[in-house]
């Protein structure tokens, strides 16, 4: 008995559009036997940050690098844990709360490998790939400021 | 070389990509910071707090005493809040 095919699609995008999950799953899933495991995260822009009303946020990207520093990471993460496919797709531009951000997909044959390689992707994708939020609330526009428990999120995956 | 700013270094320095000619003496991603502080106002409130800027060297994340000898594009940003 041959085993299963473990080919490892990988899509990255960043896009202005939304993104509808049940069909980048489906995209990741269409004739495939060997997935067992399909873990979605979705980040969606809130209407409050520490006690302020949040109207809109606007997320500046660095074209070229952002999308190879994402490849880096699904790359470290593909190389970590037995995966069957990644989606990672961040949005740009100016967006209300309710709003989606960022999906990452990762799909393996059990679900510890795609919790973890999707915890992983999205501790690195706040920490390392080349992103910056603007919020409007009703104190005025201002940069939102890297937060020190993101850094030590992405540090617990550092190997010892 | 050329030069890219993001978020609000682009901001204070005041445009989003130039070309520049440091002198020779610039060795470091640290001495440009030094230098470009000393061009104009603008550099130096962009620089004001060197510690905090983050440098990526043709799309790779450098440190500050990563030598800039054949670099093409260098960036200059705060640290990342996306996801």
């Amino acid at each position: 008995m041959t085993s299963p095919a473990t080919a490892c699609p990988v899509t990255i995008r960043i896009q202005e559009d939304d993104f509808d999950i049940a069909h980048e799953i489906a995209i990741l899933t269409r004739s495939r036997t060997d997935i067992g495991a399909v873990v979605s995260f979705s980040g969606i822009c809130r209407a409050d940050e520490d006690s302020a009303k949040i109207s809109a946020l606007t997320l500046e990207h660095y074209p070229g690098m952002a999308e190879e520093e994402i490849g880096r990471h699904v790359s470290e993460a593909t190389a970590r844990w037995p995966l069957n496919g990644v989606t990672v797709i961040h949005r740009v531009g100016r967006f209300m709360p309710g709003q989606n951000i960022v999906l990452v997909l990762t799909a393996s044959q059990h679900r510890q490998a795609a919790f973890q390689a999707a915890e992983f992707l999205m501790d690195y994708l706040k920490t390392s790939a080349p992103f910056w939020k603007k919020e409007e609330s009703e104190a005025g526009t201002g940069w939102v400021e890297a937060q020190t428990r993101d850094d030590e999120a992405a540090a617990r995956w550092t190997k010892s | 070389m050329k030069v890219k700013y993001f978020a609000w270094v682009r901001e204070r320095v005041g445009k989003a990509e130039e070309t520049i000619e440091p002198p020779a003496s610039v060795r470091t991603v640290e001495e440009l910071i030094a230098w470009l502080s000393g061009q104009s106002e603008a550099y130096a409130y962009a620089f004001e707090k060197p510690k905090v800027i983050r440098t990526a060297i043709d799309h790779a994340h450098v440190k500050p005493d990563t030598a800039i000898a054949g670099a093409r594009e260098i960036a200059f940003f705060p640290p990342m809040t996306g996801g």
